[in-house]
């Protein structure tokens, strides 16, 4: 359970509503399982209703009325406009170009976006054994931009990632575009205490948006590394009614359906 | 042309010892039944490709009939890890696994290249990743038009791929509906391709552009309703997310594994009975 701020509404549904702001009208947004599907989802059913929804599992244009549990959910084929073969999502559309923001969560990240959700611990000798790569890698590479969406604390934002599984800004700096990478890279880091964006020049993440009643210092003791905060940090609007209704009803719609929530609470 | 054969028979034929095996179906389609029929035959020494293991691997793994998994992604959707693949990994039981691990692109594309017969995959990716650190097989290669360097991996090309598909008709040809995943480009990719399905028609009513597999690409077809459950079958069934959630303690424990798949599995004659057993205690409940 997250903290709720005031009785309104809880850090989770802050989280998950900043993120899906970031989605613009008719983006065509490559969406991981759990939090990016879910804010992915809202912001399809409040200001982006022209989004387009591609999942690794083949739907293209994927409308679900309830977050799906797994990747292929059986909703996402029959609302989609096109259901095709996952080797021809990763062939055609994403490494062909064809999408605008990948929409991804991690385990943990750095200082540069990079992300890890391999292994923590040694490769080799393991001290937790994560899922593993996914479409991430080549989503974090091909999209046009990246933004990525997680819960905050020592454990998630590290110093050192023991592994990355997928590449942001690399070692920071112009390390992306040496690497080769046809996107831009994460855009946006979201999480349950504020918004991340890189600093021009060293792609370094810094705090640009505080959640409404969350300090300076909740954020530096839940990161990893010495956060820095931008020259203006604003604070970011809280939940709208009608961002909070969606949110809450498509949560309630998704809990009828499965006995349980579509997004990692 | 494919068999129509049971699936003990079609196990018992076209999956040895040591083979190369996909078991493939992207969330949609899983064949369980197929999973179930190679543990209670007991394979062993089997290398197990699949993009995504889910519970299917992990009961094979679990049961002792893998020496080696190639995939891309581990877990149990929705619920957290898979228990029996971490244990495997990380204590060696019930047997030492090796481990070769890729990205979904990196899968998908090595499937394409192998059911064409190529002998490896090429794509833009792995750039800065450190996956190519700890898997030696992604590699790269200069493009000779362009100079760009590019990933290359090798074409999946399993000894036997088993999928479960909506329908068959009598002469064997398979027609598949809903999420497709690589269930296509594996059968296709391996030397021989077993399918389980729900249900065997006269007329397949395929519409123009249908994903149907045709039967002289096969080697057999197998009569199993409600094959891919706990996952679904588009137009069949729903998947059934509480038994994934139900697995999670099963699995956690070596014991309460062992206990269920001898009781489920070894301890039934096949996937009807296992059904008949599993719809038995929960009458029971």
């Amino acid at each position: 359970m997250s903290a709720h701020l005031g009785n309104d509404y809880s850090t989770n549904e802050m989280m998950t509503v900043a993120a899906a702001r970031n989605l613009g009208n008719g983006s065509v947004c490559f969406v991981g399982i759990g939090l990016p599907s879910k804010a992915a989802n809202l912001a399809r059913l409040t200001h982006a209703p022209e989004v387009v929804l591609i999942y690794e599992s083949g739907p293209i244009g994927a409308k679900p009325s309830v977050l799906p549990l797994s990747i292929g959910d059986g909703e996402l084929a029959e609302t989609a406009d096109t259901v095709v073969p996952t080797g021809e999502i990763f062939r055609y559309w994403l490494q062909g170009g064809r999408i605008d923001v990948g929409f991804l969560g991690a385990a943990q990240v750095d200082k540069y976006g990079n992300i890890n959700t391999t292994v923590i611990g040694d490769y080799h000798k393991p001290k937790v054994r994560l899922p593993g790569a996914g479409g991430a890698p080549e989503i974090a590479g091909s999209a046009k931009k990246v933004l990525i969406i997680l819960k905050q604390s020592h454990r998630t934002f590290v110093e050192k990632l023991a592994f990355i599984t997928s590449v942001g800004h690399g070692e920071g700096g112009e390390h992306r575009k040496q690497l080769g990478l046809p996107g831009a890279g994460p855009v946006a880091i979201i999480t349950d205490l504020c918004i991340m964006e890189p600093e021009e020049g060293t792609n370094e993440f810094v705090v640009t948006s505080l959640h409404p009643g969350v300090a300076r210092e909740q954020v530096i003791e839940n990161t990893g590394w010495q956060i820095r905060f931008a020259d203006n940090v604003a604070v970011t609007e809280a939940p709208r009614a009608e961002e909070l209704e969606a949110l809450r009803a498509l949560e309630a719609r998704t809990a009828a359906a499965h006995g349980q929530l579509g997004g990692e609470e | 042309m494919a068999e129509l054969l049971m699936l003990r028979e079609a196990v018992e034929r076209f999956v040895q010892n040591g083979d190369t095996v996909a078991l493939e179906g992207f969330t949609h389609l899983i064949p369980t039944a197929a999973a179930h029929e190679i543990v209670r035959q007991n394979k062993q020494d089997l290398t197990l490709v699949r993009m995504t293991p889910d519970l299917v691997y992990d009961l094979l793994i679990g049961a002792g009939c893998a020496k080696k998994l190639i995939f891309s992604w581990g877990g149990n959707p929705g619920v957290g890890s898979l228990h029996r693949l971490r244990d495997a990994v990380e204590k060696g039981w019930p047997r030492a696994l090796e481990i070769e691990e890729h990205s979904h692109a990196d899968l998908a594309n090595a499937y394409v290249a192998g059911a064409s017969g190529l002998p490896f995959a090429v794509l833009r990716a792995y750039a800065g990743s450190d996956l190519p650190k700890v898997n030696p097989l992604i590699k790269s290669v200069t493009c000779p038009f362009t100079g760009e360097v590019l990933a290359a991996v090798p074409s999946v090309r399993p000894d036997v791929t088993v999928i479960h598909a909506q329908r068959a008709d009598r002469k064997g040809n398979v027609l598949i509906r809903g999420i497709l995943g690589v269930q296509k480009e594996a059968a296709l990719a391996a030397k021989r391709c077993i399918v389980t399905v729900e249900e065997i028609v006269d007329d397949l009513q395929a519409p123009m552009n249908a994903c149907v597999l045709p039967t002289w690409a096969l080697t057999a077809v197998c009569l199993v309703p409600g094959g891919a459950h706990p996952s679904y079958a588009h137009g069949y069934y729903e998947r059934d997310n509480r038994f994934y959630q139900a697995w999670d303690p099963i699995a956690r424990d070596r014991d309460a594994f062992t206990a269920w798949i001898d009781t489920h599995i070894r301890g039934t004659t096949d996937f009807a009975a296992y059904r008949a057993k599993i719809a038995q205690q929960q009458e029971a409940n």
